[in-house]
């Protein structure tokens, strides 16, 4: 959780070097980029508000799964199905939570009146929410496995870590652009889960069906190469979506 | 307004001749029979839906390019209409797939399931704009939410389409496989509904322009009356929006400045 951290440590500075400096100077893309990232992870190391929720929320879930299955361990495509699920729900409570405090606390009005990128915004929130959901899944993955999953983890392991990788991709870039899109309307707590739901379909189709023969009991399987193809377009086509559109949300 | 125009009466002509066709020239298909003529309506109904949402998605670019408050309007009654197009799909769909497996809904079935797919989303679309009340911002955001949803419609029928084994009703292959009378019935059915789709869409902006002229109309009215000294109840119960302003803050501090200086 804090290996971003250091990595980013440079950028407050050069920020307000920028700041102080001539208003012509503009600041870079990347160092806004960054400097966003570490007030994001800086609020949440400080308030914990996001990520504890969302490990919680990931441990009731199997919890809630081991009751209403009735089941003590489970494998193949009902563990790929129990893992999805209890990863996308608790994600969709990050989600929720990505812009709230800008909304309300003025910060995107002080981010519109910086001279900088607005997509600057999308890719350090999506940074963010990328790290958070690594963490959830540092916590929901090992857990899992010590809670419900039948066959052993290790070998799934590695193919595990590149099918969540993926998956998280499109997570963060979708969940960014429906998070800046509900956070300013009425039924924001709604909204959100009703849009990034369905969106987030396709996710689960290419993240379920991967994952799937890596968790068979015996797990000879490796994740099918379309699967991981599905997942790859989805992030490139909504990333560049989400890129695209991004800077529409935040004029006013 | 004017008297039916072209659109409307080619529409009533072609939806005329293609019922005829679908019921006494479309040869009945040896499998299925009768319960495949709902093919003409599901199929066309289906096809106009989704070019609609994806029609919905190019015109909210339009509109996130110029700018244009009309854009939207035609963006926003393009999704409602195929919205309501798409749920007859799904209604004729799970007819048809009541007739023909037992059962009102078939997982295996990639284009329906696909369908309610896109309907959950485009379902959120409303709930979304007037969760909104800025006008602007209103069309701003229909509008991104427009493109990346026209951008899923694809996306979403590749990734379900992957995800079933494929299993496809029987007639409903590529139209080049059908006997040619079916194809005329089922291109001519498609053109009819394409213009009924186009007409009731027409139709909707139509009513949709008179209805802002109109609240334009009676806001100028209310002014008029407000300027002109009307003090009476009816002229009262607007007057917040338009005289109020300039008093509400005052009646604010007077209400409020008793409980200020105890603190």
């Amino acid at each position: 959780m804090s290996t971003p951290v250091p990595q980013t440590r440079p950028a407050p500075a050069a920020q307000q070097q920028a700041d102080t400096a001539a208003p012509p100077a503009q600041t870079g893309t990347l160092s806004t980029v960054a400097a966003i990232l570490r007030k994001e992870l800086l609020i949440e190391l400080r308030t914990l508000e996001s990520v504890p929720g969302m490990s919680l929320f990931a441990l009731t879930t199997f919890v809630v799964f081991h009751f209403a299955l009735n089941r003590n361990n489970v494998d193949g495509d009902l563990a790929a199905g129990i893992l999805w699920v209890t990863l996308l729900f608790a994600a969709m409570l990050g989600i929720n939570r990505l812009f709230v405090a800008d909304a309300d606390q003025g910060g995107f009005d002080g981010f519109l009146l910086a001279p900088v990128d607005r997509s600057a915004m999308l890719l350090a929130k999506a940074l963010a929410l990328l790290a958070y959901l690594v963490v959830l899944e540092v916590v929901a993955v090992p857990a899992f496995a010590l809670l419900l999953l039948g066959p052993p983890i290790g070998p799934a392991l590695p193919g595990l870590v590149g099918v969540l990788a993926l998956g998280d991709l499109g997570v963060a870039a979708i969940g960014t652009l429906v998070a800046a899109m509900a956070v300013r309307t009425r039924a924001r707590d709604l909204l959100g889960p009703l849009l990034a739901l369905p969106l987030l379909v396709p996710i689960v189709i290419g993240g379920v069906r991967a994952s799937e023969p890596l968790l068979v009991l015996g797990h000879t399987g490796t994740p099918g190469a379309r699967w991981l193809l599905l997942l790859g377009l989805y992030d490139l086509v909504f990333g560049l979506i989400a890129y695209a559109l991004f800077d529409f949300l935040l004029e006013d | 307004m004017s008297p039916p125009s072209r659109l409307s009466i080619a529409t009533v002509v072609v939806m005329t001749v293609a019922l005829g066709l679908v019921f006494f020239y479309a040869p009945l298909e040896a499998e299925q029979g009768f319960l495949q003529k709902i093919f003409y309506v599901h199929v066309p109904l289906a096809i106009i839906a989704l070019c609609g949402f994806v029609a919905g998605g190019i015109m909210a670019i339009a509109h996130l390019r110029t700018r244009d408050p009309r854009w939207d309007m035609r963006s926003y009654v393009t999704i409602h209409m195929s919205l309501i197009f798409a749920v007859g799909t799904l209604i004729t769909g799970s007819i048809w797939a009541k007739g023909s497996w037992g059962h009102w809904w078939v997982w295996s079935e990639p284009t329906l399931v696909s369908f309610l797919i896109v309907f959950l989303l485009y379902a959120t679309y409303q709930p979304l704009r007037f969760a909104i009340e800025d006008p602007e911002r209103q069309a701003r955001y229909a509008s991104v939410f427009a493109v990346t949803a026209g951008a899923f419609v694809p996306l979403n029928f590749i990734a379900v389409r992957l995800s079933t084994a494929y299993l496809h009703p029987r007639v409903l292959g590529s139209t080049s496989n059908l006997p040619s009378q079916m194809a005329l019935t089922f291109l001519v059915s498609l053109l009819g509904l394409a213009l009924l789709f186009t007409t009731l869409c027409k139709y909707e902006l139509a009513a949709k322009h008179a209805r802002a002229q109109l609240r334009a109309l009676r806001r100028a009215a209310a002014e008029r009356e407000g300027l002109t000294g009307g003090e009476n109840s009816g002229a009262h119960a607007r007057r917040p929006r338009s005289a109020a302003p300039t008093q509400y803050p005052a009646t604010a501090m007077t209400a409020g400045s008793p409980g200020r200086p105890t603190v």
